[in-house]
């Protein structure tokens, strides 16, 4: 098989220095770029601040799901246990909440984790099977002591020759080509 | 990014706060307390009412600083690195079992107006409470009591003393040595708090049993710590008292903290009364149908609402937790709320037929004059030492601290 026509995915730059790769995300950051990441050994404290996060909108899916899921345990047990299978245990009210509540707390929680998990599996684009920067030999050492920067092509001020020379001034190792 | 707060230039002692703090404490206690005697003295069956206030309020601040004891034992084991700046606070409040220790001396000339199972007369047409008289007996009970104090008072003291004496010597083996010490005293903490919540609340109705009350206790008087703890930090912020040092990175931690204990002591209360209400056993049922009865049915709401509802969806975002005065407003509605929690738990064993609440001017009297105390006793504790441990190996660690 011929190998497909390579294009250019982003351009990449690595620092040995977490101060130094902090300093520069909020360089990236200010310079309005969209379409980029930092990659890091180690979680940095403070790295979103440099690069702009905003606030993930994650607590409110999984606030909504759990709150789903309260409901649905309750109205669960109230249709079983109070209107389609009335079952007298020990004088107990048919639907008596005291006794719904560990039902009630079992399904909030597992509907607000699996949301929270899922949630967070799609707001990062996951799984993926394939990252084009795993192609870099430079970027393995990305699980070690290095820190990297990516800014991808499909970022809105994308420029090959202007990207680049903007990553070279931000000090580093080198700026590195990361086709697709 | 990751830097270290300056704490050189800051204002990082009370000074002259102290002795204000002291003075204000002790006229509070003075005024309170003697209040609450003298009117006790002149009313009909007043100071037998009055011993009832006392001892539930005691238990309030007792708790607290039961609370702060067992954050610094959890820090030491942990090794915690972001707490350094919060833990002299908690290690003051947790010495504060000496002054605890001391107003429990006044409490030796109420307990028969407190513990039915003192009364020999009861013990002698009462099955049950034979039974129990092995455990349930004046000696033993003032023996129990003495060993409680004497883990709560030494194990605090040691901890406070050995750091502030690295405050002067920066010895990093002088934390090693609290960490050591924090494990046995963790077993010790754990059984002396269970213990104690069997002698002094459980046994107030004798021949009632739950072994899930003493984590109960602890999950109320943990949460009231770190209910106290923004409080405190708050007053000090405001008197320009580590003003740098406690960022919102640490508010945000008293708040996942608050949130987390409150989640903890639903759980526990709820298992307590699930259990129960479920089996329905005369022995264990009626415990509750007391606090049902009457006006205590609105304490009960009160407190499911209050205690847990409310707080549980105003602490839930990170944003009420990284602000001081909120999450301060929190705080002080927990500390009614275990207060009011406290008051459930005792005051339905003052008359077993009543189904009105109590209410008592003692209940407030002793509050106040507890509190007075308490808070002389706090700042007696802290006196000229560092409002943070200055030497602490981990301290860089702490002031550094971020949440993301």
């Amino acid at each position: 098989m011929s190998r497909q026509e390579t294009r250019i995915w982003g351009l990449m730059t690595e620092f040995d220095d977490v101060a130094e790769a902090v300093h520069a995300a909020e360089k990236v950051r200010d310079a309005g770029y969209e379409c980029w990441d930092t990659h890091t050994p180690f979680p940095v404290h403070g790295l979103s601040d440099a690069m702009g996060m905003r606030d993930t909108r994650l607590p409110w899916l999984v606030l909504v799901c759990g709150a789903t899921g309260m409901v649905l345990g309750l109205a669960m047990q109230l249709w079983m246990n109070g209107i389609d299978y009335p079952l007298n245990i020990a004088g107990k009210p048919l639907f008596g909440i005291p006794a719904n509540i560990p039902i009630v707390f079992e399904s909030t929680v597992l509907f607000a984790a699996i949301s929270a998990f899922v949630g967070m599996l799609i707001a990062n684009g996951l799984p993926r099977w394939y990252q084009p920067v795993l192609r870099s030999e430079r970027f393995r050492r990305v699980t070690n002591d290095r820190f990297f920067i990516v800014i991808e092509a499909r970022d809105p001020s994308f420029d090959v020759e202007k990207t680049r020379a903007f990553l070279e001034s931000l000090g580093g190792l080198g700026v590195e080509v990361v086709e697709d | 990014m990751q830097q270290i707060t300056d704490i050189s230039r800051e204002n990082r002692f009370l000074e002259g706060l102290s002795g204000r703090l002291t003075i204000t404490g002790v006229i509070l206690g003075v005024v309170g307390l003697g209040a609450a005697f003298g009117l006790a003295q002149g009313a009909e069956g007043g100071v037998h009412r009055l011993w009832w206030s006392y001892l539930m309020n005691w238990v309030f601040f007792l708790s607290i600083s039961l609370g702060a004891l067992g954050f610094v034992l959890i820090q030491h084991l942990t090794k915690a690195g972001w707490s350094v700046v919060l833990r002299r606070i908690a290690e003051a409040l947790a010495a504060n079992t000496l002054v605890c220790g001391l107003l429990f001396i006044p409490l030796l000339f109420g307990l028969h107006d407190l513990y039915h199972w003192l009364d020999a007369e009861a013990v002698a047409a009462d099955h049950i409470l034979q039974h129990k008289a092995g455990f349930l007996n004046l000696n033993f009970f003032l023996i129990r009591i003495a060993f409680y104090f004497v883990v709560w008072i030494g194990g605090s003291l040691f901890l406070l003393r050995t750091s502030i004496r690295q405050d002067q010597t920066g010895d990093y083996r002088l934390t090693q040595r609290m960490e050591a010490a924090s494990a046995p005293l963790m077993f010790l903490y754990a059984l002396t708090v269970t213990l104690a919540s069997f002698d002094l609340l459980m046994s107030l109705d004798p021949h009632w049993f739950s072994t899930i009350f003493g984590v109960y206790f602890f999950a109320g008087g943990f949460l009231a710590f770190f209910a106290l703890l923004p409080v405190i930090v708050w007053w000090l912020q405001g008197r320009e008292r580590l003003e740098r040092a406690i960022t919102p990175e640490h508010y945000q931690d008293m708040g996942k903290f608050m949130f987390a204990f409150l989640v903890f002591w639903g759980y526990i209360a709820f298992s307590q009364f699930m259990l129960i209400w479920y089996g329905n056993l005369p022995e264990e049922i009626g415990w509750y149908v007391r606090r049902e009865a009457g006006t205590w049915s609105d304490i009960a709401w009160l407190i499911v609402v209050g205690h847990f509802m409310l707080p549980f969806a105003f602490l839930m975002s990170k944003h009420v937790k990284r602000r001081l005065a909120i999450l301060v407003l929190a705080g002080l509605w927990l500390l009614a709320m275990h207060w009011i929690d406290l008051y459930w738990i005792v005051m339905p064993e003052l008359n077993q037929e009543a189904t009105e609440v109590p209410w008592s001017l003692f209940d407030l009297l002793c509050l106040v004059g507890m509190g007075g105390f308490y808070l002389a006793g706090w700042s007696r504790m802290i006196g000229r030492a560092a409002l943070v441990p200055e030497k602490d190996p981990r301290l860089g660690e702490s002031l550094s601290f971020e949440n993301v």
